[in-house]
């Protein structure tokens, strides 16, 4: 029996797994660097016996290029190695520890099968210049990754080189580029609107373009006038993500795929929001000529503290013959057979090798596991769990653009803040000591005290009802003791709040002593 | 299907019924059905976690790694920017902590400290074996650090023309025209007998690129290279390498401006070519604070006095500063960084000079009696440290075809990329290779040649 709408279910009452106070942090003590542990002739070192002739360095290097000593590494015993560094994994949150709500980041679960497939020596221990013949394994993997990639968008062919999502986008606009000369034209400048990432304007910088801003509309979405006014013969197309990054999804993408295709322009997708849509919306059926996507976001390879990822961009057929290559594509006349072949028009090599391998492997692995009813299942849930969350905090929270959101949307606290004083910030901080990781904060830029919210598919309802339970009480907290505990958060964290801006004025990046 | 969604169908109907909605489908009913997938993806099911390891299982299957001498595996005496060492169990272990891994780049700090207090260590570490004074987290692979290091220089300078030593591996210069190509130009310095010759008339250049050792395995010269970057009032960017840097004096200490560089030989496997980490640091100077790419970690303190440790000069970076960022670059290899400087850590300067010590005397063992072998010629004279380049009497892909028959991944094919060596390959030995091993190298190597 399905309880009445805006009544919260108790069945979601339940203890949660995502909520994560019960993580053990022991004691407040800082841990000494490596360099304070080192000591002179400690070692964790050993090397095989070898048999080979025990030549000198002063037999084997010119005196001209031999240091005197080695470098100044730490001189530490393994055991206080394992040790130093098990402390610091303790002094840090993971997706593994609980709810990683970070919006635009889609902090999933990732699963550990795709870690066993990264630990193949199969493929783990091949040597990225062996020849096609004795590599079948990896080029058929990736060549039907790449099929898979371009089913899910909807396009023609990719290119599996891009280290990460900023990597892909400069590599999508150079195809921009690249296409434009084909045609013989050079426009000067790319269309990004004002919610758009920060990599989106860089990468164009990089690419040689002009990052020109389309204003979002009241709604939140591309303001479709403005965008009609700013193209022209000089616009070498439009990066767009979509959803976008307020979390809605731009619903006049017909008109504007048919405004730049009209001026000669290319749609450039951010698949940083493809979890939202994936199985159920492709890129190349809205019209995108051009997409990159985040394999450490919808296809969940870890985020490794900040990488590695992997930035595929996949193309339409027109842009085909532009990919970085090599790619592997079929033997001519011997079926289940691959080389490495580079397209006919190629802008070059993005990466030194083939790009991020086993992110590679990893995403294909969960690609396998899910098929294309768990592809889509990802998209339903994700958005599910996030509409559900923001119509929790409706009342207490503002949602400046309040369509109807997809996998994430973005609140804010202009309110709290107006009453209290406590901002954004503030409630990110005293949300650690409930538990959780705070959403991203003060993004995108067009919304005021931001946070936005992306709970993901794989945290369970009870995450989220206990996630959005804790964002009320902050908030109500908030208005009662006048900001007293927010402003003084975290207290329960290895340290406490940090001052980043006496922190660059004061700079200090390395050890010294 | 298996999948990692927890939602059972009661609670869909209860959370769909506390947003008034009847089904997951209405979630998307304000998406035009012009662009709604009318059937799904043509994809196959999805599959249990045991069906899933035995596809990836077969496909590991088709490929031939490299191992050990006996395991069926090629014998590895491949190099060319990633090489096969021995990564200690320690370090494996340390890296594979899953809060590591599966974590997000350290915007909250007070939640990082553990990635942020490895990061600012690896920086350290990095500053000590490349001579340099400032080190970022880590950047994508060698080929990305060295488009970032011209990229530097030509804003620190600006100036436009970058000169690129033909030393420098192809695949990174290739990187460098598809990504530099755009805002810079670039001309390419040739070798002569396996080292550098910069042109005497340099023009107005933004930098000199070269890498030390060089993709023949050369030593460079490296402090010449400074010298003539500076007059003419150019950087000079210096590939630099982790294991050489246990014997070799640094790029820094020679004169290099920025070093970059590939951390993989250090605690990563092969893996097909990545995720590697790129290494880039610099000296001290005026532009560090506006045109240094990529994330910094720095010490800091927290509101009751305590050390910690932060993201901070955050204003050069994407998300601040946008279309005029001094690099696009947000994900960086923060994990493979971390793994380096594990290894750098449980290694020490000792254990460093061994290593390249080690390295150095399999590769002057194999050189020595590779040269014996009647029609195979050194490529060059010049001194080398732990890879070399030989011709071969015969076509070197065929060479390196008969190896492999016998078990050996024989080197890399250098043939396309320098004409002017004729037939030729790069042979690399690591401290992985025992006297045996090189011995059996080259025996087959005699009989491929033949």
């Amino acid at each position: 029996m399905a309880a009445a709408p805006g009544s919260v279910p108790e069945l979601l009452t339940r203890p949660s797994a995502g909520k994560a106070g019960a993580m053990p942090l022991l004691g407040r003590d800082g841990e000494p660097t490596l360099f304070e542990l080192s000591s002179p002739g400690r070692r964790g070192w050993s090397f095989r016996d070898t048999g080979l002739p025990e030549w000198t360095a002063d037999e084997l290097v010119p005196a001209d290029h031999l240091a005197a000593t080695p470098p100044a590494l730490p001189e530490v015993a393994e055991r206080d190695l394992v040790a130093h560094f098990s402390r610091l994994s303790s002094r840090n949150y993971s997706v593994d520890h609980g709810c990683y709500p970070l919006g635009s980041c889609t902090m999933k679960y990732n699963p550990k099968l795709c870690d066993a497939v990264a630990a193949m020596p199969g493929l783990a221990s091949c040597h990225p210049s062996q020849p096609d013949d004795q590599i079948q394994g990896w080029l058929t993997l990736l060549a039907d990754l790449e099929r898979i990639l371009c089913e899910v968008t909807g396009t023609a062919a990719a290119t599996l080189q891009p280290a990460a999502g900023a990597q892909g986008e400069l590599t999508g606009l150079l195809l921009m580029r690249a296409w434009h000369a084909s045609q013989g034209r050079q426009p000067t400048k790319v269309l990004i609107p004002d919610s758009a990432h920060g990599t989106n304007p860089a990468s164009a910088t990089m690419a040689g373009y002009a990052a020109v801003e389309v204003p979002s509309d009241r709604r939140g979405l591309v303001d479709l006038q403005a965008l009609r006014r700013l193209m022209s013969d000089d616009v070498a197309g439009l990066m767009l993500t979509n959803p976008n990054t307020v979390g809605l999804f731009e619903a006049d993408i017909e008109p504007i795929a048919a405004e730049v295709h009209a001026a000669n322009g290319l749609l450039y997708y951010d698949g940083a929001n493809l979890n939202a849509i994936v199985g159920v919306v492709r890129p190349g059926d809205m019209g995108f000529d051009i997409v990159h996507l985040n394999l450490h976001k919808t296809f969940a390879t870890p985020h490794g503290g900040g990488g590695p990822g992997a930035g595929p961009v996949a193309v339409a057929e027109r842009l085909a013959p532009f990919l970085p290559g090599p790619v592997p594509r079929p033997v001519p006349g011997e079926e289940g057979r691959y080389r490495w072949v580079m397209p006919e028009r190629s802008i070059g090599r993005i990466h030194g090798w083939h790009g991020n391998a086993l992110v590679l492997a990893r995403a294909y692995a969960y690609i396998l596991a899910h098929g294309a009813d768990g592809l889509a299942e990802i998209a339903r849930t994700a958005v599910l769990n996030a509409r559900y969350l923001k119509e929790r905090l409706r009342g207490t929270y503002d949602f400046p653009y309040d369509g109807p959101c997809m996998h994430e949307f973005v609140a804010s606290s202009a309110p709290i803040k107006r009453a209290t004083g406590v901002r954004a910030l503030d409630l990110a901080k005293r949300l650690m000591e409930e538990g959780f990781h705070p959403p991203t904060m003060y993004f995108p830029l067009i919304v005021d005290e931001a946070l936005m919210v992306e709970p993901t598919e794989t945290e369970s309802p009870q995450t989220v009802e206990a996630l959005a339970q804790a964002l009320l009480a902050i908030a109500v907290e908030a208005t009662e003791d006048g900001g007293a505990a927010a402003t003084a958060a975290p207290r329960t964290t290895p340290v406490g709040r940090i001052d980043e801006a006496s922190a660059a004025r004061h700079l200090k990046l390395t050890w010294s002593g | 299907m298996g999948g990692f969604v927890p939602h059972t169908s009661a609670e869909i109907e209860a959370m769909l019924g506390f947003l008034g909605l009847d089904s997951l489908d209405d979630l998307f009913a304000h998406i035009p059905d012009a662009v709604r997938l009318a059937s799904g993806l043509a994809l196959e099911p999805g599959r249990s976690e045991a069906d899933v390891l035995d596809v990836l299982g077969s496909l590991a299957g088709r490929n031939r790694p490299a191992g050990s001498v006996g395991s069926g595996q090629l014998v590895c005496f491949a190099g060319g920017g990633a090489y096969e060492h021995d990564i200690p169990t320690a370090v494996r272990a340390l890296a594979g902590r899953s809060e590591f891994v599966t974590s997000y780049t350290p915007y909250q700090p007070e939640l990082a400290q553990g990635v942020l207090q490895a990061l600012f260590e690896y920086q350290t570490m990095l500053c000590r074996i490349t001579g340099m004074e400032v080190a970022n987290a880590s950047l994508y692979d060698a080929a990305s650090a060295a488009v970032e290091g011209l990229n530097l220089a030509a804003a620190a300078t600006g100036r436009k023309l970058v000169w690129v030593s033909v030393g420098v591996r192809p695949a990174i210069r290739s990187v460098i025209r598809t990504l530099c190509g755009p805002r810079l130009e670039i001309r390419e310095a040739p070798l002569h007998d396996g080292v550098t010759v910069w042109p005497d008339d340099l023009g107005e250049p933004a930098a000199l690129l070269l890498a030390h050792p060089n993709h023949l395995g050369v030593l460079e010269d490296v402090a010449n290279a400074a010298e003539t970057a500076h007059a003419a009032g150019a950087l000079l960017v210096a590939g630099a390498d982790p294991v050489a840097a246990g014997l070799l004096r640094s790029v820094g200490d020679l004169g290099a401006d920025v070093a970059v560089g590939e951390g993989q030989p250090l605690g990563t496997p092969l893996a097909f070519g990545g995720p590697y980490v790129g290494l880039f640091a610099v000296k001290q100077a005026p532009y560090v604070r506006r045109w240094l790419p990529g994330r910094l970690v720095g010490e800091g303190e927290d509101s009751e006095g305590r050390k910690a440790y932060v993201l901070t000069l955050s204003t050069r970076e994407q998300h601040i500063r946008r279309a005029g960022a001094s690099s696009n670059v947000c994900t960086n290899q923060t994990l493979i960084a971390v793994t380096t400087a594990i290894h750098m850590a449980w290694l020490g300067p000792q254990g460093l000079r061994e290593l390249a010590l080690r390295c150095a005397r399999g590769a002057r063992y194999a050189r020595e009696a590779l040269l014996r072998i009647p029609g195979v010629e050194a490529a060059t004279d010049a001194p080398s440290l732990y890879e070399f380049a030989i011709r071969t009497p015969r076509p070197a892909a065929e060479v390196l075809q008969k190896l492999a028959e016998e078990g050996f991944l024989g080197g890399l094919e250098l043939t396309g990329d320098y004409p002017e060596l004729g037939e030729a390959l790069l042979v690399t030995v690591t401290e992985t290779r025992t006297k045996a091993d090189v011995d059996a190298y080259v025996t087959a190597f005699e009989k491929a040649v033949a």
